[in-house]
């Protein structure tokens, strides 16, 4: 199979989910192949005469036979996507990059940080360990947002705040009326969250600003580098290592990431036009 | 080893044509020495050299007729390999839907005459990105799988050569099909020849030779020593990736992006640089969309955009991506250095920035 090549994908349904997030749901246009992914992947969607753009994947990793896509419109392409309808056609290639580390996580507590969209990829990883929950520590859900109205995913935050097994935190930059939750950056969420520091697996993805200060409120509470993991964002063309757009230092985002340990881009995080 | 007289040089391009390749070799065009198909040994830079130094070419006459008696010219062999601009693919609107008609991949068989040994270190690099790894681009490695090299050591080094810092030359090791040394001497004008494949020697055993004697393989180890000897630049690659990635935030970056036009005449010209682009686009009726891949340089502004901006808005952090993957990171990436020596970046560089010196004003100044 040539990996340039996009595989054309139905749309079987289209969901707004905030004013400017919308998810979509394919499935393969031809054949009855399945999709399979790892939580943290990511694919490029094609739109026809529009362009390509890396988007990460939102849906569940065990549930194969639907593809979702959660995406703000930011820019052309996402733009052109946001307004396709069901039956309309995604060029889709991928799964490319690496994977938040699930597995390795187990017997760990668990402390997920998503800041905006960034919840999305994380969502793969929400879905992946309440499959298996008894194998988890502690769960934290850290999620910061812009304002009440920006929240994603909201009705299934609520389903996961009303479990017991779960420590769900949401906060916002700016508050409307009728709010009565948090306040504030998602960093200061973290003091309030319970997990042991030295058993502890963090999963953070959000603007690198929000990264950079969640890393160091995690460091301060006694997490080693190892043990924390990011998902970085950069330009990509071909998603195979081919193009180079997406290098960080040594590393290619699309086939080394977009998910690393902090311990491995600590000496590049942070820097700035890296 | 073996000796091709020059009166049979003809009969080596005519070989290879038989055996199907498109001879691509130097022709002089536009005061510059390019690489483009050749049909005859007048078709090659008969008594022309080049003289290089930063951000200046030149071509001049020489006193002898030889062939090869240049150093390189702007291009490289990646312009066959992985072409400037080429189309991946089409799609055809279909009511709501769409079909992707990939691009047939041509299979054209190229002969390079005139390979190089920096550019043969070069191409193998280049093989190392796009054939190495989980994903192989095909376009590429059919192109590479299908060439025949004509290696030509160097018997000459240029104003702004440094093989010999990088470990690239000036003599062709492995990797070739034929390898010629030329030797213009005494009213005599000869080809060393050694084959390097089973394809070389076919096309050897259908050409005229003879077995070189002593004194012939003497004076072409002569000249290749000689060349060596007297390269133009000199890089120190010593602890360099260290150096360079414990020194991203130098003074020096600053310094050279008060010169540097971020023009990427560098990117163009470097026979390592691999990155490319896609471009998307569709005709008047909407119904017809096409994929295109181009070259692309990590100079340009464009390369580091995500929503809300580039990463890489300065200059300065445009050239030690640059210089850092080259020298450093590369290492990391692919295990050998992205630099094979052959000058080109300080030759064509319009203001006449030189690595060599821009490595060493780092080192000098950290030590």
């Amino acid at each position: 199979m040539n990996p340039m090549i996009p595989n054309p994908y139905i749309i079987q349904k289209v969901k707004k989910e905030t004013q400017d997030v919308f998810t979509v749901e394919l499935i393969p246009a031809e054949g009855e192949q399945k999709f399979s992914f790892g939580a943290g992947q990511f694919n490029m969607l094609y739109i026809f005469g529009t362009g390509e753009v890396p988007i990460s994947i939102s849906g569940d990793p065990n549930k194969s036979d639907v593809l979702i896509h959660t995406t703000r419109t930011v820019g052309t392409v996402t733009k052109a996507m946001s307004k396709l309808k069901t039956g309309d056609t995604i060029g889709v290639r991928g799964p490319y990059g690496s994977t938040w580390p699930v597995k390795e996580a187990i017997g760990n507590d668990v402390v997920i940080i998503a800041g905006g969209i960034g919840l999305a990829p994380l969502r793969t990883v929400i879905y992946e360990i309440l499959r298996e929950r008894e194998s988890y520590g502690r769960i934290a859900i850290l999620y910061g947002t812009r304002t009440p109205e920006d929240i994603l995913f909201k009705r299934e935050l609520e389903k996961l705040k009303s479990r017991l097994d779960l420590d769900v935190q949401v906060t916002v930059d700016r508050a409307a009326r009728g709010w009565n939750g948090n306040v504030g950056v998602v960093t200061t969420l973290i003091p309030r969250a319970r997990f042991d520091p030295k058993n502890t697996t963090a999963m953070i993805c959000g603007p690198e600003i929000m990264m950079k200060y969640s890393i160091s409120e995690l460091m301060k509470s006694g997490l080693s580098a190892e043990k924390i993991f990011l998902s970085m964002e950069r330009n990509m063309k071909c998603g195979v290592g081919f193009c180079g757009h997406c290098q960080y230092g040594p590393e290619f985002i699309c086939k080394d990431g977009p998910v690393f340990s902090y311990k491995k881009i600590k000496h590049l995080f942070g820097k700035r036009e890296i | 080893m073996k000796i091709l007289i020059r009166s049979n040089f003809d009969l080596l391009l005519e070989a290879l044509r038989k055996n199907n390749y498109k001879t691509i070799g130097p022709t002089v065009r536009d005061g510059a020495i390019v690489y483009d198909e050749i049909n005859s040994t007048s078709d090659l830079p008969i008594g022309w050299t080049d003289k290089q130094d930063a951000g200046n070419y030149r071509l001049e006459k020489r006193n002898d007729d030889a062939l090869f008696g240049y150093v390189v010219g702007p291009q490289s062999w990646k312009k066959f390999l992985n072409p400037p601009v080429y189309k991946l693919w089409q799609a055809d609107k279909r009511g709501h839907n769409f079909e992707i008609i990939p691009e047939k991949i041509e299979e054209t068989k190229y002969a390079f005459i005139g390979v190089r040994p920096c550019e043969l270190n070069a191409i193998f690099i280049q093989d190392k990105v796009f054939t190495s790894g989980e994903y192989v681009n095909k376009n590429y490695k059919l192109r590479r799988d299908n060439a025949f090299i004509v290696a030509v050591n160097c018997v000459e080094s240029g104003g702004t050569c440094f093989c010999v810092s990088m470990n690239t030359g000036p003599k062709a090791e492995k990797g070739f099909d034929i390898s010629l040394t030329e030797i213009v001497k005494d009213g005599h004008h000869n080809f060393l020849i050694e084959t390097g494949s089973e394809k070389g020697e076919k096309i050897l055993s259908e050409i005229p030779h003879r077995t070189a004697v002593q004194n012939e393989i003497d004076s072409g180890n002569e000249l290749i020593n000689n060349a060596a000897a007297t390269m133009g630049r000199v890089l120190d690659t010593s602890n360099i990736k260290n150096l360079l990635l414990n020194n991203l935030d130098h003074p020096q970056w600053d310094k050279v992006a008060e010169r540097c036009l971020s023009c990427a005449n560098c990117t163009m010209v470097c026979p390592t640089c691999f990155c490319t682009t896609i471009e998307d686009t569709t005709d008047l009726t909407g119904e017809h969309a096409e994929r295109w891949q181009k070259w692309d340089s990590c100079f340009t502004i464009d390369f580091s955009y995500i929503h809300g901006g580039s990463i890489r808005n300065s200059v300065k952090s445009r050239y030690r991506q640059w210089m850092t993957h080259k020298l450093a990171t590369w290492h990391d990436q692919f295990g050998s250095s992205g630099c094979v020596g052959c000058g080109r970046c300080i030759t064509w560089c319009p203001v006449g920035i030189d690595i060599t010196e821009e490595v060493r004003a780092i080192k000098e100044s950290s030590k």
